[in-house]
């Protein structure tokens, strides 16, 4: 992955060669081109005001030194009716995916070799556009080099949630690229849980039509990995697009988000929670941009971090001129529990619009020492009672999750890891 | 106190208030002064640097620490980050010297000044002379009086209350001539709060600041007055670099205005002014700012690039420093009055109102530094966007892991008028401990229709609605400034807005 500025050197063709090597027509061209994108931005550096408080020095060196933990048995959502998908290693495991009503599921190595696919319109085309106006070299290389993921065509309302798990163990890179395409009117729920590989560089790309609905729920844990995750959106009039994610474990995750809102009265969610422990760093990037007359967005995300672990926010909601009766609420909040933990945030509004609604707000301090002395007075152990007060903290962004049912799953989950630990 | 001053301050705003009403885009203090410049030649080198500091007749170590900062400049970047864009600066097109000839000879008293300098100052409405500044201001003890030191171009004209202030053992003097008078309370403090390396523009006024101004508040020593320095450039093609360095001793207070005015030019004018506070044990500055350099026509043509670093270097314990500035002037604004709260139990305050209209574009805001334990900090920044003008709050909030139980509090709001402008918020928040608390919160809207309509309702015409609204809107900040100043701000907020609407 290291950036070359020459352009048209020996090693470039071979390098390219390498790049389309058995890929069909379409992939082939959004290959290339991704790899010219990656080029001309080159790798983002430590002095980059968009990394400025997560070192990208983890994702972009050569080696991978790092041991993923093989975690079996993550069986949270299991008791429900769910379409599954397991990834081990980087790779599908099945050689034919489930089928499912109102839903075709492919892999991207078995589509990429086609000469024509319905992928070729979201593929490398939504993270192109959210090259602009600061450059995702990373998200450039994914789409250049990933060899696998899931494409998913969504036609009609798919009633039970597509569930990716993915298993890792070794001291593997995964670089994976799902899309996923919501016709208009259709309705999808993709779950994501476990680690891809040791090192993960993740791109989902995510079309949603008009009146279109998109339910995104995914669970971020494990040991000693590095995971970089790019979510790319372009949602339709009348659309809806939410995505939640806990991240409860692993030493450096960066998500960022980038949406566009392109139709009038859409809206969207994004909203994390995360528990930090320990050589823990957590990064949520969101970039919201509002071109579209009516529409909404939240974004909410709460950071529980202790034993020196880091919270990472940097959130921006752009509305561009013409993007009126824009309603954008963004909240950032971290609960430190002791003195070595840090939460570094810079919430941006960029508004060119002027019949707008736009609010964020970022809070940071210690656990309430009323509420902690209340719950003890009441027989609540310590520990139990500052268990308590966290759920209650991140309560706020899990309500951001539509169905009920997968709420509680997280919940539980939750409730679970707090006492475990 | 003299009743015809009284009214030449009352007049002045009367007079605004009119010319609100019946000109569109036109600046009140757009007119120049016809007095004989000296200007050093164009361009900036080492020989102007020499030549700045031999016209102030300073020491050889002051020419060593400006010309350290000229090479030191040479190797900087000019920063690109701030959401602002104009043409690129040449800065050997510049002048970087100008005084008026009649200060050849250096004034013993106000009475040799030029008169027609003082005119100036007349009709600026800045009151020289003392009893135009009393004006209709209700004296806490008898009488409330202000010492004013005036800087015209780039040089010092004159500072009254000279006697009075030196009997309370406060010093307020131009800055060339502390470097002559006081120069070791200049060599112990110029420079360590904003170091000469800090930023491009810093830097670069530390090579070639011609003048500025010098206040040293002894130990216990409550200022008698407040102090008010006079900024105007009127030179074409002149940038004016004040430097100024106030130091309040412990247990010490002093409470400083500062305006700025320039006239109006269709070329560019650059400003890049430094000031630097310095505060020790139990010592409290406030510091209010009201800005209306000529902000360029409504084609953004011409108006003041402003450059600005301003920092307050808390370092005593339980020492207090507030910052206020009302700006509404100069085509670009680049400035982040900002407080390092060292001091255990120390305090910073920043209220701010920024106003963008036409072309203008500011991106302003401040920095909090927490270093000290139980520190607080409070911001309150409005900024109000109109025409086609860009306006951004850029600030810092900063908790070190020592800046145990400190607190800050920030509220950025923005108000937009018309769907051609922008407002935009980039604050940063870094916490590294959790028994400190931090705040913040941001909204964008726009000039509520409700109230609009109300005031309408009542007769009002809508520009006057709008001035109306926007001062409601920006009520915290203009009660946190002096009352001379609150006046004169709300009357600006007005005038600044005026075109904007309908």
């Amino acid at each position: 992955m290291a950036a070359s500025s020459q352009t048209t050197s020996p090693t470039r063709a071979l390098r390219d060669a390498d790049l389309i090597d058995g890929s069909g027509a379409w992939a082939k061209e959004a290959r290339l081109t991704a790899s010219d994108r990656a080029q001309a931005a080159g790798l983002p550096q430590r002095r980059d005001e968009y990394w400025k408080y997560t070192r990208p020095d983890a994702f972009v060196q050569a080696d991978v030194t790092l041991q993923a933990s093989l975690r079996s048995g993550l069986n949270l959502f299991d008791q429900r009716n769910i379409i599954s998908v397991a990834f081990e290693d980087g790779k599908i495991q099945a050689a034919v995916l489930p089928n499912a009503a109102q839903c075709t599921l492919e892999s991207l190595a078995s589509a990429s070799v086609l000469d024509l696919h319905w992928a070729r319109d979201v593929y490398g085309r939504l993270e192109e556009a959210g090259q602009n106006p600061i450059k995702r070299s990373l998200a450039a290389v994914n789409t250049a080099v990933a060899r696998e993921g899931l494409l998913v065509n969504v036609t009609g309302a798919v009633e039970a949630p597509i569930h990716i798990h993915a298993t890792s163990s070794g001291q593997s890179d995964a670089i994976i690229h799902h899309v996923i395409k919501v016709a208009a009117g259709a309705e999808v729920t993709l779950i994501e849980t476990g680690q891809y590989g040791a090192r993960s560089n993740i791109v989902l790309e995510v079309d949603v039509a008009d009146a279109g609905r998109f339910h995104h729920i995914r669970v971020q844990d494990g040991n000693e990995r590095h995971m970089l995750t790019h979510i790319f959106g372009r949602i339709g009039a009348e659309a809806s697009f939410k995505s939640f994610t806990l991240t409860a474990g692993g030493q450096l995750t960066r998500n960022e988000c980038v949406l566009q809102l392109l139709g009038d009265d859409a809206s969207v969610s994004v909203a994390g929670a995360c528990l930090g422990d320990g050589g823990f760093h957590h990064d949520d990037t969101v970039f919201i941009t509002h071109d579209a007359v009516n529409c909404e967005s939240r974004q909410v995300f709460k950071k529980v971090l202790r034993n020196g672990a880091v919270g990472v926010f940097q959130g921006k909601i752009l509305v561009k001129a013409g993007a009126q009766k824009t309603d954008g609420y963004q909240i950032s909040q971290s609960l430190l529990l002791d003195d070595d933990s840090q939460f570094l945030a810079k919430p941006e509004l960029e508004i060119y619009a002027d019949d707008v609604a736009c609010s964020h707000g970022s809070t940071s301090g210690a656990i309430d020492a009323q509420a902690l002395f209340y719950l003890r007075s009441r027989g609540v152990p310590e520990a139990k009672a500052v268990d308590l007060l966290t759920l209650s903290f991140v309560a706020e962004a899990i309500e951001e999750i539509e169905d009920e049912d997968l709420a509680q799953d997280i919940l539980d989950h939750l409730t679970e890891t707090l006492s475990a630990r | 106190m003299a009743m015809d001053d009284v009214q030449v301050k009352d007049g002045v705003d009367a007079e605004t208030v009119e010319a609100v009403k019946a000109l569109s885009g036109t600046y009140k203090y757009g007119w120049n002064t016809e007095i004989e410049m000296e200007y050093a030649p164009k361009g900036l080198s080492e020989d102007i640097v020499r030549l700045i500091s031999s016209k102030n007749d300073e020491p050889e170590w002051m020419l060593d620490w400006r010309l350290a900062a000229y090479r030191r400049w040479l190797e900087l970047k000019e920063p690109d980050w701030a959401m602002v864009d104009y043409p690129t600066i040449d800065f050997q097109d510049q002048y970087y010297y100008a005084r008026p000839k009649s200060m050849e000879e250096k004034p013993k008293s106000l009475d040799d000044v030029d008169p027609k300098l003082l005119e100036t100052y007349k009709k600026l409405g800045i009151p020289l002379k003392e009893q135009a500044l009393l004006a209709g201001v209700e004296a806490p003890e008898g009488e409330r009086r202000v010492a004013v030191d005036a800087v015209f171009d780039s040089v010092s004209v004159g500072t009254t209350f000279q006697a009075e202030l030196r009997k309370a053992g406060v010093i307020f003097c131009s800055i060339s001539e502390a470097i002559r008078e006081h120069p070791e309370l200049v060599r112990q403090y110029l420079g360590s709060v904003v170091p000469v390396s800090d930023n491009y523009y810093a830097t670069l006024n530390s090579a070639v600041f011609s003048d500025g101004s010098f206040v040293y508040i002894p130990p216990g020593v409550r200022c008698p007055m407040e102090l008010s320095t006079y900024f105007r450039i009127n030179a074409e093609n002149t940038g004016q670099f004040e430097r100024t360095l106030i130091i309040a001793d412990k247990e010490s207070y002093v409470s400083y205005l500062e305006g700025c005015t320039a006239p109006q030019r269709d070329v560019a004018q650059l400003h890049a002014a430094v000031v630097e506070l310095v505060l020790l044990d139990d010592a409290e500055i406030k510091y209010s700012t009201v800005q209306n350099w000529f902000p360029g026509d409504e084609n953004g043509k011409g108006g003041i690039y402003n450059f600005v670093t301003k920092r307050a270097d808390c370092r005593g314990h339980r020492s207090k420093v507030m910052w206020t500035q009302v700006e509404t002037g100069s085509a670009v604004t680049w400035k982040y009055p900002s407080c390092v709260l060292r001091g255990d139990d120390s305090q910073g305050e920043f209220y701010s109102i920024a106003i963008a209209n036409n072309m203008q574009q500011a991106d302003t805001g401040t920095k909090m530094v927490h270093l000290g334990k139980n520190t607080k900090s409070r911001i309150i920044s409005k900024g109000i966007s109109a025409g086609r003008a860009q306006n951004t709050y850029r600030g810092l909030v900063s908790m070190h892991p020592k800046a145990k139980s400190s607190r800050n509090y920030t509220q950025c709001d923005s108000l937009l008028i018309g769907d051609k402008c922008g407002a935009h918020t980039v604050p940063y928040i870094e916490v590294k401990n959790n028994s400190s608390r931090v705040e913040h919160e941001a909204t964008t809207s726009k000039v509520d229709d409700d109230q609009l309509f109300y005031c309408r309702s009542r007769g009002m015409d809508e520009e006057e609605a709008v001035a109306l609204v926007v001062n409601g809107f920006c009520k915290e900040v203009l009660q946190a400034l002096p009352m001379e100043f609150a006046m004169e701000a709300q009357a600006l907020v007005a005038i600044s807005l005026e075109g904007s609407v309908g």
